[in-house]
């Protein structure tokens, strides 16, 4: 720790500032944690904001106009008169609910594949930095693993399984894996030596009791900021595997398939990709603030290397 | 030194041939079948047999990898199964669009990203540092092909700078080989730069807070000379890192960017090869794509002897 | 270092510049070219590049009528079984060296091999000879009523003719030289994959000297170049580049880039196929629901062609449904037996499938994402099936897969399928010898499998017709038989209008997408 550090942790604890307050302070974290809570919420009360079964289409409503009135039939053969507040797509489609219901899919795939690349990153990286023997042939796997660029693997994991929510999630959460291996292995190995962890062992403590009661709660901080950064990544990742055709099939409405479905009448259309797009990118946003401002306050180290 | 090159050398060898591996059993472990799509619509399942034969594909995974490995070591990458050429042959083809792009991308973002991550970093706290960090992250959550479809939107359709799509080579031509390329690797570098700028910024900033800093000033020296001299140098060994991990974003720009670009490249090769299952391509352009990334950080780790004298090999 | 940069730029300034005499037609093609060989493969792109290079012993031209191509002229004997062809003279392959009657017999041969109607030729052959270098005979067991047809057929696969060495590979292999005797000759040596493909003129070739037509007649061309540009493929791009001139044809536009073309400055559509494509559904008849006649009936009525056209068409002067397995406006374009799903709506759907005792099984529908001239069609075919009371099961997969998907008999749950859209191209469909969907010979048929005795009986006795009249009224029996068993469901035609720059001109009209003719000003 250098003297930069020590200073602002004793500040800190000067000021008997809980971790807690201290997020509650940092403007990124209010800007960035506030605008996910609210998205977290449309994608929450999605059927109650005005919006239809996404999936419907009318050949006769298609490229509509945001803020145009068309007709919609339902499955049951009624039709419906509806306004299109962000205009429809080229089967029909209502963008508007659309984009609200995409909403929920492109945060279920940011979070989930957060926290699966968290739950077996973390698994693999106890295991390496604990596991003597298992260290470097796991590392080894984790080099080669990086060295494959992300999306070339997540293309290929997606085209050649199916494309479904899992498998996009799975398929990304892959390629983040490496990183947040490294890093709880790098924390494990810095714990490991600590006075307090070998008066532990020499106890006769088990190794696991160790690992989720010492080193796991020193890594949280850092964890945590890495999530964030992969729920924006996922995210993005979800869009471009979209915008080639290996992402979600349309009925399963994201950003990512209603950009890359409309991104054919883009200049003459432009809705079709603006709202996604703004969406998207504010959602990421968002999320890249919250990480920040959760680096800023709880990992002050990392602040200065990034 | 050269022990050290040549170590670090040898050790790619384990990484690639663990990428070899994963990428092979990847593709033979997931369903799809590049045996009936090459048969055609007509085909018969004898023929859809013959034909996996005829490929290999009935062996044993194993046997299969040891083929494939063995012919690798003597430099025989197979034959893509879609286009009857060597799979030598069809990157040949496709390695100069990307390397181009690539490069050139790099350039821009090193040349645009590290004066402004300096001078954020030398004016801290003011209006241009807080719009470099607002603009920054903005480059990290507009995916690439909104950018690009803006860019073109913009800059070749209303102002008519620039095509709209394209890639002329080298031979070609300097000036038609840089006008095409331009738009793409601009539109490619924003997020590098994002990325670069907040590390220059954060460790120019370290390094400011140092010692010798408020010596080189006390000295009398120009306030360039300690931007660049002393911090900016100081501070190299983070950027230039960064710029090492940042090639893996930069892969997976170059396929987004060719596609829309329309940029015969090894990037679109790769997304092609997997839709149509061609593994011997897949696997050699991802195997290229990871020892190049390798290399690019292998480089990086010799750079930081030029940079800090303190590291020695 | 700075000189030899000068100098450098400067001879490539200059030799572009003499390039530039050159006149070279820019085309972005519907497809990638990946196979080159276009009687190994029915893809579409493959016969292009077998139009650019190779030439036909028969054309058909605008009016679906048979013309000599390669072929001087031709007698029949009087029992109709032997049929002697004699090439026209200044018939040569790109090498140099002529075309000669072993030639045509050894190309004949193996597309006899691949094509489904060459093959049915082939059943009624004893032998195919080449008596001497201009002559070419073919030897029947039995009279045969569609021989030119056969012969001149303009859609996949086309009998091409290729030098004996390279006829002489087995069919299920592909060829690896490319040489032809037609308009264009092939430059392997720029063929980039993925890229770009070139042909040059064939300055020896020498066409007849009556008026292009279909595939048929003098095949002039007027360019010196045309390079196929296989790198740009996303439709935007595509627009933009042919609104800045910077590319010259665009093969086939997305129905959703019309509207912007059309306001585009000096860019004009084209309609040069005027029989265009027709839309079909089809259902896997050995797996249920699609295993019961009465339940296809009530897919049938549900799949009404209109919305279809609306979805993936969308532009009123492009489509029109035509009730008919075969092509409207062509000789067996009639819309007898077609009322179950012409004169039908969705509540008479929705009784037939009460009626049929549907159990609930979903229909499994395949769905390609990455080819946009056909992916709306399954939601459309999902939305109609669910307003009838199916359960639909979507899926979505690339093109790729849903190809190695549909060869496979297995159940849908299995890696199988009930139902997939495609479209063809009119002279692929317009009689019930070329029309793989109406054949019903059960696992030895066309995806799908339907399986009927009656109607092969038919389609055997078409065969044998020899008479126009006859033929019709086969024809007509066939699909009444073909609806009443729901061999699968036509869904409308439609026309893909090229777009290119205003300057281009001489479209042939006809189907396929044809180069020769055309002129760049």
């Amino acid at each position: 720790m250098d003297l930069q550090t020590l200073s602002v942790e004793s500040a800190n604890i000067a000021r008997s500032e809980s971790a807690w307050q201290r997020l509650r302070r940092n403007w990124s974290v209010r800007l960035g944690g506030g605008a996910l809570l609210l998205l977290i919420a449309v994608a929450v009360v999605a059927p109650w904001l005005g919006t239809v079964d996404p999936t419907l289409f009318d050949a006769a409503s298609r490229d509509l106009r945001p803020g145009q009135s068309g007709e919609i039939m339902t499955l049951d053969g009624e039709l419906l008169e509806h306004r299109f507040v962000m205009g429809s797509d080229s089967f029909g489609r209502d963008i508007y609910s659309r984009v609200i219901y995409g909403t929920r899919v492109s945060l279920l795939v940011g979070i989930a594949t957060a926290a699966l690349a968290l739950a077996l990153g973390i698994t693999l990286g106890l295991c390496a930095g604990y596991l003597r023997w298992l260290d470097g042939p796991l590392m080894r796997v984790m080099d080669g693993l990086m060295a494959i660029p992300a999306i070339l693997l997540a293309i290929a994991l997606v085209a050649l399984w199916r494309a479904s929510i899992l498998t996009v999630v799975l398929a990304i959460a892959i390629t983040e894996i490496p990183r947040v291996t490294r890093l709880v292995r790098s924390l494990v190995l810095s714990i490991r030596e600590e006075p307090y962890v070998e008066a532990a062992v020499s106890l006769g403590t088990p190794t696991w009791k160790i690992m989720f009661g010492h080193i796991l709660p020193n890594c949280v901080a850092p964890l945590l900021v890495q999530g964030t950064y992969i729920c924006a990544a996922a995210i993005l990742v979800e869009a471009i595997l979209s915008f080639l055709g290996v992402g979600l099939p349309p009925d399963i409405p994201t950003w990512g398939n209603i950009m890359s479905e409309g991104r054919v009448q883009f200049m003459a259309y432009p809705h079709n990709l603006f709202f996604p797009g703004v969406f998207l990118a504010v959602s990421v946003l968002a999320v890249n603030i919250l990480g920040d401002g959760l680096r800023d306050t709880l990992d002050p180290k990392m602040a200065k290397r990034v | 030194m050269y022990t050290f090159i040549a170590r670090r050398l040898l050790s790619t060898i384990p990484v690639l041939l663990i990428v070899a591996v994963l990428v092979f059993l990847m593709l033979r472990l997931t369903p799809g079948d590049p045996a009936a799509i090459l048969a055609g619509d007509a085909a018969s399942s004898e023929q859809i047999a013959a034909i996996r034969a005829s490929l290999g594909l009935d062996r044993s995974i194993p046997v299969q990898f040891g083929i494939w490995a063995s012919n690798l070591l003597q430099g025989d990458f197979g034959r893509s199964y879609f286009y009857k050429m060597e799979v030598t042959q069809l990157i040949a083809q496709r390695i100069e669009p990307t390397l181009a792009l690539a490069t050139l991308t790099l350039l821009i973002a090193v040349l645009v990203s590290v004066p402004l991550g300096v001078v954020a970093a030398w004016r801290f706290g003011g209006w241009f540092d807080r719009a470099l960090m607002g603009f920054s992250v903005l480059g990290f959550s507009v995916p690439v092909f909104v950018l690009a479809y803006i860019l073109i939107w913009i800059v070749s359709l209303k102002l008519g700078w620039f095509p709209v799509q394209g890639y002329r080579r080298l031979a070609d031509g300097f000036w038609p080989f840089l006008h095409h390329l331009i738009l793409p690797a601009i539109t490619l570098s924003v997020i590098y730069i994002a990325l670069i700028a907040r590390v220059t910024r954060a460790s120019v900033l370290e390094a400011l807070g140092e010692d010798y800093i408020r010596t080189a000033r006390a000295k009398g020296l120009p306030e360039a000379r300690v931007l660049v001299r002393h911090a900016l140098a100081n501070a190299a060994v983070p950027i230039v890192t960064v710029i090492g991990i940042g090639v893996a974003l930069l892969i997976g720009g170059v396929v987004v960017t060719e596609s829309v670009y329309a940029i015969p490249g090894l990037g679109r090769l790769t997304v092609d090869a997997v839709l149509a299952r061609d593994f011997p391509t897949i696997q050699a352009v991802i195997l290229l794509f990871s020892f190049a990334y390798v290399l690019v950080n292998l480089l990086v780790d010799l750079s930081y002897v030029v940079f800090d004298p303190r590291i020695r090999y | 270092m700075n000189r030899k940069i000068v100098a450098a730029v400067l001879l490539a300034a200059a030799a572009g510049g003499a390039l530039a005499q050159d006149k070279v037609l820019r085309v972005v093609p519907h497809s990638n070219l990946s196979i080159l060989d276009p009687i190994w493969t029915t893809q579409y792109m493959a016969r292009n590049h077998g139009y650019m290079i190779y030439d036909t012993l028969f054309g058909t031209d605008e009016k679906s009528r048979v013309q000599p191509q390669m072929v001087d002229k031709w007698t029949v004997s009087p029992d109709n079984r032997l049929w002697t062809f004699t090439l026209r003279s200044g018939l040569e392959f790109h090498d140099g060296k002529p075309v000669t009657g072993e030639d045509v017999a050894a190309s004949i041969a193996r597309w006899g091999k691949r094509d489904a109607m060459g093959q049915k030729l082939m059943s009624f052959v004893e032998r195919m000879d080449a008596p001497d270098a201009k002559t070419f005979t073919i030897a029947l067991r039995e009279p045969c009523g569609f021989v030119l047809e056969a012969l001149g057929k303009p859609s996949s696969n086309v009998p091409f003719i290729m030098p004996k060495r390279v006829a002489d590979t087995p069919a299920d292999k592909q060829i690896e030289e490319h040489v032809g005797s037609g308009p264009y000759i092939f430059k392997r040596d720029e063929f980039k994959p993925g890229d770009k493909a070139v042909y040059v003129k064939n300055p020896k070739y020498q066409p007849r000297k009556e008026k292009p037509s279909g595939t048929a007649g003098g095949k002039h061309v007027y360019v010196d170049r045309v390079e196929l540009n296989l790198a740009l493929r996303d439709a935007q791009a595509q627009v933009n580049a042919l609104a800045k001139g910077e590319i010259d044809v665009l093969e086939r536009p997305a129905f959703e880039s019309y509207e912007q073309l059309r306001k585009a400055p000096g860019v004009v559509l084209v309609t040069k196929d005027p029989l265009g494509f027709q839309y079909m559904g089809r259902f896997n008849h050995l797996h249920p629901p699609f295993d019961n006649p009465k339940i296809r009936q009530a897919a049938l009525a549900a799949m009404q062609q209109v919305p279809f056209l609306r979805a993936q068409v969308g532009i009123k002067e492009f489509y029109k449904p035509c009730a008919s397995m075969f092509t409207c406006g062509t000789p067996y374009g009639s819309a007898k037996g077609s009322d179950i799903q012409s004169k039908s709506n969705m509540k008479k759907a929705q009784a037939l499938l009460k009626a049929s005792g549907y159990d609930g099984t979903p229909v499994v529908i395949l769905k390609p994402t990455d080819l946009a001239a056909i992916q709306k069609l399954p939601d459309v075919a999902a939305q109609l099936l669910r307003q009838a009371g199916f359960k639909v099961d979507l899926q979505a997969m690339d093109w790729n897969t849903v190809v190695s998907r549909r060869a496979k008999k297995e159940p849908p749950a299995q890696g199988g399928w009930n139902m997939f859209l495609t479209a063809w191209v009119a002279p692929d469909i317009w009689n019930p010898l070329t029309n793989a969907a109406i054949g019903a010979q059960g696992e030895k048929s066309w995806f799908g499998w339907p399986d009927d005795a009656k109607i092969e009986q038919l389609r055997e006795e078409f065969a044998r017709a020899t008479d126009e009249a006859k033929k019709k009224a086969l024809a007509e029996a066939i699909q009444v038989r073909a609806f009443e068993i729901g061999t699968h469901a036509p869904l409308g035609e439609y026309v893909n209008p090229l777009a290119t720059r205003n300057n281009i001109s001489g479209w042939v009209i006809g189907p396929g997408d044809i180069y020769w003719n055309v002129k760049k000003n």
